[in-house]
């Protein structure tokens, strides 16, 4: 295999890689809050995806289309929150993940309904041309991509180190009960958690739309792979889930290429799962955390 | 909208009711998947199978006797296909049944519809759903077969010099027979698969299998797989800089694939049913007139272009209301008729059932398209 | 086996007789014979979830491993159903141990993971080895089930021998959580630390769960196998296995019994809601979500509730 095909096998991996990240970001931020896992974090992407289409297929600009479509899901994650995570008294987290499936197929169902069940696609946001570099091609939205996750990245890290809230959600991470013995408002944080979660997804759906397309299931599919990316890269460690979606993209993008493509979400799976045998909290995860 | 729903099933019910008070309704079931990850099959399918109910009734009936129409959804899962031709049979005393849709769902209802002895004409492509005929005496299917898809493109390919092709198919029911049938075939058309790549159903890039076929020195790119992979392959392959023709399947029938997969689509090669070119057929074309009526009236209701799939299940219940109007509310001899049908002009093709043959169609069935200007155009029939 | 128990068990017995006596339709009795197998991988399931405290998100390969090895074995190597049935066993208890030692040392979320990765490398194990497992296309033309020249043949047959299957594993299961190993699992969901150190052996006890699990939904599988005559991958993914955590967690957590009546619900609801249409996908979700809201600690757990006040 020629240089230059490799380097194209690491680009598609950077391409889909940089998907999964931005997915796994929004699993963090609730898991800190909450310690659950959410099972919708995949359905608030389809949604932002699938609105901001709808939005952009009504003639509407796609920078609004973009800023809507976040605020509508992010609105939605709030509400969710209140409605459904909030009334429950003492949260048993077996419940609460159930309660985030039960909430992932009324998404699905609902987005069959508002929008049917073709997939819909939206314009990429900088053309279709490619960008040639040492005789690899790469596709413009990546950039997009990847610049979105990385922003995402750095404000959540600013975020969580120096502003006050952001403090506030970490102690909520590492030990709740003591978070709320010193005053800090725990269920404001979790009401935090779901919003900005809901809408970096639905950031990520938008973003992400032009190169996957989207319809109403295709959810399940990033759920899952941002959660693996979630889980290797430690949970509750933003930095770690971009890295560890980025390692996932390359390592498919690799063996499809270079060994078998019948195989190559197997390889992927298996080389986290050994990850896992060896260090069971995470490549950047810390024991402290659950 | 439920509420919608709900007036207009319970007028529905008040005009079949007051209109056919005398005759007993013909009980047909229909079994789709209206939701899941074949959805988009069974969405035009069920709108189809109600279109024509709506207008059979409106018609009159059946000599006289209403059109019940019992639609089951099966989600694509073959447990829920069970309980759901289980209940049609077994509590809805359905006299035939439509559909499933998918190959899989067939196949794991072929044996309760031979016990139960009540005929099933599928919309699902697989051919094992029809052969061994010996085993298959209650079941048929409309759509074309996949090995004649593949021949078609294969005469295509030969005419045109193309010796060395790579194959790129999904890992679900369709692209795996599709892959068994172009893995079959090729050698019989001296044509030799150079490269062999899968992708999952849901994946969203296939650059790297591309990568590894761009290197295999293929003449020709065939790609057979469902939504939305039909759309992001020319789309890749157009970015990777790869310029060799690309051929799909016949499951590229719907034009809003083509929308999805932008400027990429144009060019692409593929066998179809000729309801996607309708108008574009000479006035003294047999199937014609029914390609073009139900074409026009699809369109027209549901505000969505037409696609093949819906077809298909066009063909399957026309096949039982004729049936119906021939030989009355008899489960054998429905399916001793459909069995003897010839000459049927469907959407998918001109229909020549046999015993041996329960599905018709020949490669005819199927002409070559291709995609001009965004839209879908005749490149031979 | 406590008084409880006795009483559940009696009432079960008698429900699933008066029903093989009334039911006639063979559409009712193929539904009921699903729901018997789901019984199966719930209650095996809640011996893993609620007594040993370990999530699994990849079941559905231990119900392919039962479906997949009766059905080839029966079909393509010419063995009768039971023999098949016992070598499937064996592979899933063996698959059990080999997933189970190194993942069962991780907890919460990285057992989900792991549990779930394992369960996808099957399914994709299937979709790739066409000339094994035929693929996405799956393989049809099994036997069905027997012994020599008996097999089941009517539904009612098979409702009847499904849930004798049911209601044995259901006594082993209740047997085996009032033996030793049960007592030594509760005080391992209670705290682990606790239970190390007065003496339970951690590892074995929850390796012992695993198993138990894995093969009553191998066994399941095989049935399902039987029973339907064809298989293919698309059974056996990720969305059953989470189907079958649903059961065990809506019925309630706490008791098996919560398990079973998880598995009659989720089981029958689907064919409940047929009447609601393209609604039904709603319909369902909502249901799920009421349930965890109102009853959090599950249907089962609601009503020992009430019952206690």
């Amino acid at each position: 295999m020629s240089a230059s095909a490799l380097l194209q096998l690491l680009f598609s991996g950077v391409t889909v890689g940089s998907i999964y990240a931005l997915t796994a970001l929004g699993f963090n931020l609730i898991y800190n809050a909450t310690g659950i896992i959410n099972f919708a974090q995949g359905e608030f992407v389809m949604l932002g995806g699938m609105t901001a289409a709808w939005l952009a297929g009504m003639g509407l600009p796609l920078w609004f289309s973009f800023v809507v479509s976040v605020a509508l899901v992010a609105a939605l994650g709030a509400s969710f929150e209140r409605l459904c995570i909030h009334p429950l008294r003492s949260p048993q987290i077996l419940s609460l993940i159930m309660i985030t499936i039960a909430g992932s197929i009324l998404f699905r169902g609902a987005a069959m309904f508002l929008w049917g069940k073709q997939t819909v696609y939206l314009k990429a946001f900088s053309g279709e041309r490619p960008i040639r570099f040492l005789g690899a091609a790469l596709h413009p939205q990546t950039l997009w991509v990847l610049g979105t996750a990385l922003v995402i990245t750095i404000c959540l890290h600013l975020f969580l180190r120096y502003t006050l809230l952001g403090k506030a959600m970490r102690a909520c991470a590492s030990n709740r009960t003591a978070a709320r013995l010193t005053g800090i408002p725990v269920d404001r944080i979790v009401l935090l958690s779901f919003t900005l979660s809901a809408g970096i997804g639905a950031a990520g759906g938008v973003v992400v739309t032009p190169i996957t397309l989207m319809d109403y299931q295709q959810g399940t599919l990033l759920g899952l792979k941002g959660f693996s990316a979630a889980v290797l890269g430690g949970l509750g460690n933003p930095n770690g889930a971009v890295a560890a979606g980025l390692m996932i993209g390359a390592l498919e993008s690799l063996s499809a290429g270079l060994i078998s493509s019948h195989y190559k979400d197997a390889v992927a799976l298996v080389a986290l799962l050994a990850v896992l045998c060896f260090r069971p909290e995470g490549i950047w995860g810390t024991t402290t955390q659950r | 909208m439920f509420r919608k729903g709900l007036m207009l099933l319970l007028t529905v019910c008040l005009a079949v009711s007051g209109a056919y008070a005398k005759k007993k309704p013909y009980k047909v079931g229909a079994v789709f998947a209206i939701t899941g990850p074949a959805s988009w099959l069974g969405e035009p399918e069920r709108n189809t199978v109600q279109m024509i109910a709506e207008q059979v009734n409106r018609e009159g009936g059946i000599n006289g006797h209403p059109l019940e129409l019992i639609i089951e959804d099966t989600a694509g899962d073959e447990t829920r296909t069970v309980n759901a031709v289980n209940k049609l049979i077994n509590k809805d005393k359905v006299l035939a049944i439509v559909g499933p849709s998918r190959s899989g769902t067939t196949l794991a209802v072929v044996p309760i519809v031979e016990r139960a002895k009540v005929p099933l004409i599928s919309c699902a492509a697989a051919e094992a759903i029809v052969s061994p005929p010996e085993k298959r005496k209650w079941v048929f299917k409309t759509p074309q077969k996949d090995s004649d898809a593949v021949i078609r493109i294969y005469e295509h390919m030969k005419k045109h010099g193309i010796t060395k092709i790579a194959i790129i198919t999904g890992t679900t029911g369709f692209g795996a027979q599709g892959r068994k049938q172009l893995k079959k075939y090729a050698p019989k058309f001296g044509i030799e698969i150079v490269a062999d790549e899968t992708y999952g159903p849901r994946d969203t890039d296939m650059t790297p299998q591309l990568t590894r076929i761009k290197a295999s020195g293929a003449q020709a790119v065939v790609n057979w797989s469902i939504v939305p992979a039909q759309s992001i392959v020319p789309k890749n392959m157009r970015q990777l800089g790869m310029t060799i023709p690309l051929y799909q399947s016949h499951g590229f029938g719907n034009i809003k694939y083509v929308k999805a997969a932008g400027e990429a689509a144009e060019g692409i090669i593929f066998p179809c049913g000729r309801l996607l070119i309708a108008e574009q057929l000479p006035d003294d074309h047999p199937q014609k007139k029914v390609l073009v009526e139900y074409k026009r009236a699809y369109e027209k209701k549901f505000k969505e272009p037409v696609s093949t799939f819906g077809g298909h299940a066009y063909d399957a219940l026309w096949l039982v209301i004729n049936a119906l109007k021939e030989v009355g509310p008899d489960r054998a001899k429905i399916r001793d008729y459909i069995e003897h049908v010839k000459g049927f002009v469907g959407t998918g093709g001109i229909f020549n059932f046999s015993p041996e043959d329960h599905n018709g169609l020949t490669k005819d069935a199927f002409a070559i398209l291709t995609v001009k200007n965004g839209k879908f155009a005749l490149l031979e029939d | 086996m406590g008084r409880g128990d006795r009483i559940g068990l009696g009432a079960l017995a008698g429900v699933v007789a008066l029903c093989g006596f009334l039911v006639d339709n063979p559409y009712y009795l193929g539904v009921l014979t699903f729901v018997g197998m789901y019984v199966l991988v719930a209650t095996g399931l809640s011996l893993l979830m609620g007594y040993a405290g370990q999530i699994s998100l990849g079941h559905a390969a231990f119900f392919a491993v039962g479906a997949y090895t009766s059905g080839l074995l029966t079909t393509k190597a010419g063995f009768q159903p039971v023999p098949a049935l016992s070598i499937a066993l064996a592979l899933a208890g063996l698959l059990a141990v080999l997933v189970g030692l190194p993942t069962l040392r991780l907890r919460g979320h990285y057992l989900a993971m792991a549990t779930l990765g394992f369960g996808e490398i099957v399914h994709i194990f299937l979709n790739a080895s066409v000339s094994l497992t035929g693929g996405p296309s799956g393989f049809g033309g099994i036997p069905s089930l027997g012994i020599g020249p008996l097999s089941l043949e009517s539904p009612r047959a098979w409702y009847i021998a499904t849930w004798a299957f049911s209601i044995s594993a259901l006594v082993l299961t209740l047997n085996l959580i009032h033996s030793r190993v049960g007592r030594a699992l509760r005080t391992l969901h209670t705290g682990e630390v606790a239970a190390s150190s007065v003496g339970v052996h951690v590892a074995k006890y929850k390796l012992y769960a695993f198993v138990w699990s894995a093969l009553l939904a191998c066994l399941a599988g095989s049935l399902y196998a039987h029973f339907v005559t064809f298989v293919s991958p698309s059974t056996f993914g990720l969305k059953e296995s989470v189907l079958f955590v649903t059961m065990v967690v809506v019925g309630g957590i706490s008791s098996v019994w919560g398990a079973v009546i998880g598995a009659v619900l989720l089981g029958l609801l689907p064919e409940v809601l047929r009447g609601f249409r393209d609604y039904d996908i709603l319909v369902y979700g909502g249901i799920l979500l009421s349930i965890m809201l109102f009853a959090p600690q599950g249907i089962f757990g609601a009503l020992r509730g009430l019952l206690r006040r």
